[in-house]
Formats: structure tokens, sequence, C-alpha cells
């Protein structure tokens, strides 16, 4: 759910990740079980950032219900948190949903991945699974399904870590929602600067290769040049403007760049 | 705000992204580049919140100065940040500088 810096086709190689007990087994429990146990790690770094969502969800303006329904209906993180703060900034609802679609476009790729996986499951199946397809779980869910064994319920493994991404991100949204009714005043402290601090924190592992430096430089740099257009557009204008000069940046550094 | 029409929509468009390469599968080819650009897009969407969140925090006034809290946090956090490569000692250390120098300015 939380960018990574890693949205490649191939899954990351989370080291923490060991062996799973569905290897040996493979009755659809003993999958399920295991695919839960494979996505703690992710779950525990996953639920702060559930609680900050909530707590920012009030004070950003969204009502219990909006928020709560995010988590419910949406399941996407990082957008949920672009939500939010576009809320906050009076964004009309059309350009906030639109931001969604563009955020979230990474997961056509792990849809994409997943297409030889689902190919024999019922339509119902497709269905919830793609509806969970977060970055975690696909993290960990692809694994699974590329081990040479011949296992016929690898789909409970990602049922499994699915299911626990799931309770755990609205677990954390329901508690950070709470938070921020109990104690009120919390909007007054500064909690709105915790959505910046947090969009830093997500980006800094992207900072890897130049074009990526210049994409970002570019988004940055445009968003501010365009801040006085009205309904956000400037925030479109300048994540495409930064699409652009990374791809135009990387194909460049293909034939020019020495390394 | 239409929040009903907020929450359906991004579950609507999250899903279908999600979901649709399934029954199209077979009969769309997944164009490379547009695979290498989809790369960028989380860190360009997040930069261009970032950028105009704290240098125009109130909205409309532009602010480069000591005298905004948003700003300093946000170098302090990128800092740390960098550092640490730690997502949640960026968040904590950049809600750290940013409410200290609040309470610092008065």
């Amino acid at each position: 759910m939380w960018a990574k810096g890693n949205f490649t086709m191939e899954p990351p190689q989370p080291s923490q990740m060991q062996t799973t007990a569905a290897e040996t087994r493979g009755s659809p429990s003993a999958e399920f079980f295991a695919g839960a146990r494979d996505t703690f790690p992710l779950v525990v770094g996953a639920a702060p950032f559930g609680i900050i969502f909530g707590t920012l969800a009030g004070t950003a303006g969204l009502s219990f219900w909006a928020a709560m329904g995010m988590s419910v209906f949406v399941f996407a993180g990082a957008s949920q948190f672009i939500a939010a703060g576009m809320v906050a900034i009076g964004t009309a609802w059309p350009i906030i949903v639109i931001t969604t679609l563009i955020v979230n476009l990474r997961h056509l790729l792990y849809g994409a991945s997943m297409v030889p996986y689902y190919k024999t499951l019922p339509r119902f199946w497709k269905i919830v699974l793609s509806f969970g397809l977060t970055d975690e779980t696909f993290a960990v869910a692809i694994r699974r399904y590329r081990k040479k064994d011949n296992s016929d319920h690898k789909h409970f493994y990602n049922l499994g870590s699915m299911v626990f991404m799931y309770s755990n991100w609205n677990l954390c949204t329901l508690v950070g929602l709470t938070m921020g009714k109990t104690f009120p005043g919390i909007a007054t402290l500064g909690l709105d600067f915790a959505m910046p601090a947090t969009f830093i924190g997500m980006v800094i592992p992207y900072l890897t290769k130049s074009p990526m430096w210049a994409s970002v430089i570019t988004a940055g740099s445009v968003a501010l040049m365009t801040n006085s257009l009205p309904h956000k557009i400037g925030l479109m204008i300048a994540a495409l403007s930064g699409v652009a000069t990374g791809i135009i940046v990387e194909l460049m550094c293909e034939r020019n760049c020495s390394r | 705000m239409n929040e009903v029409y907020l929450v359906a929509g991004m579950a609507g468009v999250t899903f279908f992204i999600r979901y649709i390469m399934h029954p199209a599968s077979g009969r769309v080819e997944f164009p490379k580049l547009l695979e290498r650009m989809l790369a960028y897009v989380p860190p360009a969407v997040l930069s261009a919140i970032i950028l105009p969140a704290i240098i125009y925090p109130s909205g409309k006034a532009q602010m480069v100065s000591m005298e905004n809290p948003y700003l300093i946090g946000g170098i302090g956090a990128f800092a740390v940040g960098w550092w640490t490569k730690n997502l949640l000692a960026t968040i904590v250390a950049g809600m750290g500088i940013f409410l200290a120098w609040q309470w610092f300015l008065g």
C-alpha cells in the first residue's frame, strides 16, 4: 500500500521473509495462515500509517464515514493520503478521483503480473483478490505463486495475506479516527504537517538515480508555478510533467550517461 | 464536499485498475514504455503535493523564510529521511522539528 520505491514487474525481495509453511502442506487453511504469517512484517509497517490516516482525515475535513469508507472500499493507502490532503485544500471531488486513478495506475502492473495465476480461478475469486491487490499483498503473494511446488491452493495464501492487511488497515483507520475525535485539540497541534512529512519519507526511497531526481524536481517546481490555478489542476500538470521528464531523462541516459 | 461521490469514485477507479487486466488479458499487449513511465508516477505526484504544501502553507501566500515552520520542518524531515532511510523516523523527526520551530516562533 505504501510506496516502497519498487514498482517494477519483479516483486521486491524482502529479506526478512523466509520459508512458507505452505510449501510442504498446501491445504487451503495452511495456505491461508501461511499467507497471513508472511505478511506480518508488512502489517507492522502499515499500522502507523493507518492510524495517521485516521487522525489526518479528520483534520483534513473528511467525515468519519468518508474516511472509514475509503479504507473499507478503496483500500489503497497512498491514494487515501493524497485524497485527504486534496480535501484539506478544497479540491473538487472529480479531480481527486482522477488523481486517484493516476496514483494507482501502477496497480495495472500488479494485475498484469497476476493474470497467469488468476486465469483458472472463478470470477468471484478474481474480483476479491484484485480488490485486495495492495503493494504489500502483491509483493508477498507473487513469491508464493512463482514457487515451483504444485499446490492447488496458492490463492488461499494470497487471500490470507489480503485479509490480514485489510483488517489491520481498517482497524488502524478506526483507531486514528477515534483518537482524532477524543482529542479534538490534536488538529491545532500541527498534525497537518504529518502529511507532508509522511510524503517526504515516501519519496526518499525513490531518489536513487538521476531520472528520478529530474522527475521529482520538475514535478515540485511545476507544482509551485501552477499553484494559483483553480481546482488544483496544477497538481495534474505538475505530476505529468514530472513523469514525462523522468522517462525522457531515462531514455537519454540509456545512450549517453556514463555510470 | 460530495463525500459519497468521492469515496465511490475512488473505490471504482482503484478496483477498475486492479481488476481490468483479467478480463482484458489476451487481448492487450502492455506497452513496455508505459510500464517504465508508471514507475515515476508516485514520487512525481507526491512531490507535486509536498512542495506547495510547505511553501504555500496558507494556500495563497508564498513563504520562503525562516518564519515558515512547514518549510523548516520539511527540510528537517528530508535531512533525517535521507540520513536514516527510515520512514517512521522521518515522520517523527519531521513533526518534532516542525512543532519545535512553531513553538520557538511563538
